[in-house]
């Protein structure tokens, strides 16, 4: 268990989301997925177990049992009973332990996973909150001081890979294998379907001048700040599907990029989509903060796509064999 | 069945059927969702209708890993052969769907106003809203939001101009020559018209949209005491 001491600006459950956007029910789930994937793949769990995505300015939790973390992200940096612990590494805790994540550096979130996972119940298959229709999640609500969070089981990785932390060296994630955070990233992203429809200075202008967050920037979606787009002709749009990383440009002209709590539909123009594999790099963003376009081919970002699996499913064997062979002797 | 396919970024492709909204393209967004449920295959995430595309997610990585191949290519050559198949003939019967609706008073502020745009009495606005034919064309925006189509255009009102911070969850709306019915508090600037009893989000449930895609629906004018009544039946 858990105990909420306190609770950060917005600090909730998710796991990688619901698949019911047929019904028009947002997705919702982790903003930056490598983290989420990643951290739950270091505390010995499937990847899509629930862990608490912390935002912005960080919680003070108290473990109340002994077990294995992993802190996976950016922007935090990690205490646990007043010394510094490392991100992307798994963490033997104590019960009784205190974690606080204090604010610092490029980003703005991070995932806490617990051996076992964080224990609420699904809601349309998911353990993701979705704030404006409150549901899933704890009681369908970010955290609050008091709260204290069940969790799940540890399984036999979980179980191994904190037998083999009593063996030093300490390791973790290779930062070759981490996402290329940045205050200032660039951001490769596809032509759009309605890419045709503006005008070519447009196009010019959104794949080169650099565009701001601006303050009205969600886990729903970013508005960009920065030169207006315009359309050749004002064209009456259809509402049709958005996902991950849809950059749709109102009348206004200033682009808005889609993220985990998106509408399942809408109805301006969408001049291009954001590569899956830099849609981690999005997610660490925080207002303020700038960022710059670049075009890449549907092609390329599909190969992308792939190496990203590849290197995944690798840590994920790396793992497996560090708690087996160490973890396994440990245990003997 | 004439259809178009665009990549929706790296794991997504569009199939587009259409132009305008219409019944007929309606019929053929409902075939080709009936063949991709049918089909299902294990490299498909979900899928997304809409008035005239259907949109399917999909894994790139599986793709890659079963077929070996680019997985646009793979993907957009079996939707063009599922596809070609394709009759909209075969679509299930559409469902009637009763929506009991409270209107005017603290439910429908805007009744009035609707009204006199339209040169109407509060009652006739009821009856006109209440006799229409209509079609859910497609469930998006937010959960368990209908598309409808078919309001018929006498009772037609602009939105607010300033929209409402908060709109109540159930509803009942006047958005230029369509009507809806908000699932969830909203901020919004529909002319509100009236409330509905009826839960149109159930996350409790598989089926979580009480309205789908194709269904038709009656709005059926009921007073503040059955609304009350039927506010309090489990959903």
């Amino acid at each position: 268990m858990i105990k909420i001491i306190k609770p950060g600006m917005l600090t909730t459950v998710q796991d990688l989301g619901r698949h019911y956007q047929k019904y028009g029910v947002v997705q919702s789930g982790a903003m930056d997925a490598f983290a989420h994937r990643a951290a739950n793949l270091l505390a010995g769990n499937p990847e899509n177990e629930a862990t608490l995505e912390i935002t912005l300015t960080g919680p003070v939790l108290e473990f109340q049992n002994d077990t294995l973390i992993a802190i996976c992200g950016s922007g935090f940096h990690a205490v646990l009973d007043g010394k510094p612990v490392g991100l992307w590494r798994p963490v033997k805790v104590k019960s009784g332990s205190e974690l606080r994540l204090k604010q610092g550096g490029t980003g703005c979130r991070v995932y806490l996973a617990v051996a076992g996972g964080i224990s609420v119940p699904e809601v349309l298959k998911s353990k993701s909150t979705y704030l404006r229709a409150r549901i899933g999640g704890f009681n369908g609500r970010a955290l609050q001081a008091g709260d204290v969070l069940e969790t799940g089981t540890p399984g036999e990785v979980s179980r191994q890979l904190a037998a083999s932390l009593e063996y030093p060296p300490a390791w973790s994630v290779s930062k070759n294998m981490l996402p290329d955070y940045s205050p200032f990233p660039t951001i490769r992203a596809i032509p759009g379907r309605h890419h045709d429809l503006f005008a070519a200075e447009s196009i010019e202008t959104f794949f080169h001048e650099p565009y701001r967050l601006s303050q009205n920037s969600d886990r729903m979606g970013y508005r960009l700040e920065g030169p207006k787009l315009a359309v050749k002709a004002a064209q009456d749009m259809l509402s049709e599907s958005v996902s991950f990383g849809t950059i749709q440009v109102p009348s206004g002209g200033e682009p808005i990029v889609l993220l985990a709590d998106r509408q399942t539909t809408g109805g301006y123009p969408k001049i291009a989509q954001v590569a899956f594999v830099d849609l981690p790099l999005l997610a660490q963003l925080k207002p303020g903060d700038k960022l710059r376009f670049k075009k890449i081919t549907l092609q390329e970002a599909q190969l992308l796509y792939i190496e990203r699996e590849k290197q995944i499913r690798m840590l994920k064997g790396t793992i497996a064999y560090q708690a087996r062979r160490r973890g396994t002797h440990a245990e003997r | 069945m004439d259809f178009q396919l665009f990549p929706e970024g790296d794991g997504a492709i569009l199939i587009e059927a259409g132009k305008e909204i219409s019944l007929a393209n309606h019929r053929k967004i409902r075939a080709i969702v009936s063949l991709i449920e049918k089909a299902a295959p294990a490299w498909m995430i979900e899928y997304i209708p809409a008035y005239t595309t259907v949109t399917v997610l999909y894994d790139p990585f599986k793709v890659y890993a079963k077929f070996g191949e680019y997985p646009y290519r793979y993907v957009s050559r079996y939707f063009t052969r599922l596809l070609e198949k394709a009759q909209p003939t075969f679509i299930p019967e559409p469902r009637t769907v009763d929506i009991p609706v409270c209107y005017g008073g603290k439910f429908g502020p805007d009744l009035e106003n609707v009204a006199r745009i339209n040169g109407l009495t509060p009652e006739e606005v009821i009856r006109i809203h209440a006799s229409g034919d209509y079609t859910v064309y497609m469930i998006g925006f937010a959960p368990g939001f209908p598309y409808i189509g078919g309001m018929p255009e006498k009772i037609a009102a602009p939105r607010k101009k300033t929209p409402r911070l908060k709109i109540p969850e159930r509803s009942v709306g006047i958005a230029g020559k369509q009507t809806g019915i908000y699932p969830i508090e909203t901020p919004g600037g529909w002319q509100i018209i009236g409330r509905t009893p009826v839960k149109l989000f159930r996350p409790d449930r598989d089926g979580p949209s009480l309205l789908q895609a194709g269904d038709k629906i009656r709005f059926r004018p009921v007073s503040l005491e059955e609304y009350q009544e039927l506010e309090k039946m489990p959903s």
